[in-house]
């Protein structure tokens, strides 16, 4: 139909398969992030930590750049677990700062808005909904953490060669799933908030206070009882052990990555995979609750 | 003709507390009215036909696929223009549209394509750039109405459309439905508390009472009998001009002041009456159809005790 006609007329065309529509969310969402200054700024800023990690890596293996830098043959650095899970440490903490930043404005406005019937209202489930919405982060987080790490992981195969591939090939598996562990946590309790709280600067002050606050909380009962359970509502900690388990480092006293660091490993590694269940499903929970087309007055 | 909405024992409870009451009925109009007071469950009935509540017991059927077995299908039919203000924030008025059309499967250039002429039939178009959030009351139910067509629904759900509307704009919005309803491609619900937006635009109504069915008729039918009734006002008449009515086959009834109420049967034209009169010299200074006939079917559903058809 021609604009001009300004008549209404049905539609008879084709239609788009419908497992790929709850991309459509991302693709607007990332629309409209590309035009914050202030997130594609962040976003350079997060991919240094690669470019200086991928710099030592080559370094390690360049002679005429270690006798640029004047640097003698011992090892400039060990790339080993510990290099992968400091690398995945301080990605992930940046990605803390972009769930802050992205996570509460994804929800919390189409509550606000009462947008939620309109997209409910098509064939569109709620699923799809959040599985749309959790993509944004989902994408953003991945491009952050697992995709430069499995990178960098690469280009340290190709240099040292030797087998160093498969010697190491669980620290490919440490770095995607421990990255997955961490941006699928995040991701549901950054939604979950937003879904909870309809104001996104609160929900943004929440997620960081659910990070904070709880390991601070923690602390004080492991103060005061004696007990380290409480490093059981620390989330840093809880990924932390998980990883330190992913990645088979040993579990003394200061291990793990960059803000994910566990002090002490009172609590079975198995406590900790339960309690970001229970967290993750108490996410979900929220979510199904909030995620409606209409608000029930029972 | 096929019903566009079967209504099979509905029953819809919210924790303990029946809302929709085992609802049967069969709805085939080109444009359905949906009254009652308020609490009477309408919107709780458009709710779960979209899928937004589960039925307790029963089911309904949209153009005959079950909104329990088959509710991605149903909504694939639906538009929907909600009550309440919803909208994105931060978008463009044709971007929100877009996206809604995407969303129910248009590919992005039909759906962008379809938004913009969609903002044009509302008379949004040199409006389409702005922000939605800078959209006046009026404008927002206009943009509603463009996101609930856009993608090419079967069955469109219009929750009080009129709603905040000023005079002008509520007649406007009156004229789209009336046009989306004349087309006869895509058929309407509207649900509202005013009479008279039901009155103008649609051809059938259900009437709900304490989530029952309170009444439920087709309004044309309603129409072509009304047209049988008349109020004449006249001047000059006598017993001889209503004998005279009555010898065309009129039931005829005479007040004082020269007020008459006549029911005309079949066959029977208006411009006889004039002619009688010519004859008799009696002046028709005013002749009406009954014209109240909605409120009185509503009046009357509202007197039913417990609703119930």
């Amino acid at each position: 139909m021609a604009v001009f006609k300004h008549a209404y007329k049905g539609y008879e065309g084709a239609l788009t398969p419908a497992w790929s529509r709850f991309l459509i969310l991302p693709r607007y969402a990332f629309a409209e992030k590309r035009r914050s200054r202030f997130f594609s700024l962040f976003f350079l800023v997060s991919i240094l930590a690669p470019l200086i990690f991928a710099l030592l890596i080559y370094v390690q293996h360049s002679l005429s750049a270690m006798k640029l830098l004047q640097i003698g043959s011992s090892n400039l650095i060990t790339v080993n677990a510990a290099f992968f899970m400091n690398l995945l440490g301080w990605q992930s903490m940046m990605t803390l700062f972009l769930a802050a930043f992205v996570g509460p404005g994804q929800i919390s406005p189409d509550l606000a808005n009462n947008a939620l019937p309109l997209y409910l209202s098509r064939p569109f489930s709620r699923a799809e909904y959040v599985l749309g919405k959790m993509s944004v982060l989902l994408i953003l987080m991945s491009i952050m953490t697992w995709i430069p790490g499995l990178l960098l992981f690469i280009l340290q195969a190709s240099l040292e060669g030797n087998g160093w591939f498969g010697q190491n090939l669980r620290i490919a598996g440490a770095i995607f799933l421990g990255s997955w562990i961490w941006i699928l946590f995040l991701s549901l309790l950054s939604l979950a908030l937003s879904a909870w709280v309809k104001w996104k600067p609160m929900a943004g002050g929440l997620l960081f206070g659910s990070f904070f606050v709880a390991a601070g909380f923690g602390g004080a009962i492991n103060a005061i009882l004696r007990t380290s359970w409480g490093n059981l509502i620390n989330i840093s900690h809880l990924i932390g052990t998980v990883w330190t388990s992913l990645f088979e480092r040993p579990m003394h006293r200061g291990s793990g990555a960059f803000f994910f660091r566990v002090h002490g490993g009172d609590v079975p590694t198995w406590c900790c995979w339960m309690a970001l269940v229970l967290i993750c499903a108490g996410c979900l929970y929220l979510l199904s609750h909030k995620i409606r087309g209409a608000e029930v007055v029972r | 003709m096929q019903p566009v909405i079967e209504l099979d024992n509905l029953e819809v409870r919210f924790g303990e507390r029946p809302i929709l009451k085992k609802l049967n009925g069969a709805l085939t109009g080109r444009a359905i009215g949906l009254l009652g007071p308020n609490g009477a469950g309408k919107s709780t009935l458009i709710n779960t036909l979209l899928g937004f509540h589960q039925p307790f017991a029963g089911t309904a059927r949209i153009f005959g696929k079950d909104i329990r077995t088959d509710a991605k299908a149903v909504r694939a039919l639906l538009g929907y223009m909600p009550e309440n203000d919803s909208f994105i924030a931060g978008m463009t008025g044709v971007h929100f549209v877009r996206l809604m059309a995407e969303l129910s499967g248009l590919p992005p250039q039909q759906a962008m394509e379809r938004a913009h002429e969609a903002f044009f039939w509302v008379g949004l178009g040199e409006a389409r750039y702005r922000n939605l959030g800078t959209y006046s009351l009026g404008m927002k139910q206009m943009a509603k109405l463009a996101q609930a067509i856009a993608h090419g629904p079967k069955l469109l759900f219009l929750d009080e459309p009129t709603n905040g509307l000023d005079p002008p704009a509520r007649a406007r919005m009156i004229q789209l439905i009336q046009e989306i309803r004349d087309r006869g491609d895509l058929r309407l619900i509207l649900s509202s508390h005013l009479l008279r937006d039901v009155d103008e635009c649609c051809d059938e109504v259900l009437i709900l009472k304490d989530g029952r069915i309170a009444a439920s008729c087709n309004l044309e039918e309603e129409r072509r009998a009304n047209r049988k009734f008349l109020e004449l006002e006249t001047r000059g008449a006598n017993g001889t001009f209503t004998a005279g009515i009555e010898r065309l086959g009129c039931e005829a009834a005479s007040f004082p002041d020269g007020r008459m109420k006549l029911v005309m049967p079949d066959g029977v034209e208006i411009r006889q009456l004039y002619a009688l009169a010519a004859e008799q010299n009696v002046q028709i200074r005013r002749l009406n159809h009954k014209r109240d006939s909605l409120e009185d079917i509503f009046l009357k559903a509202m007197e039913v005790p417990n609703g119930g058809v």
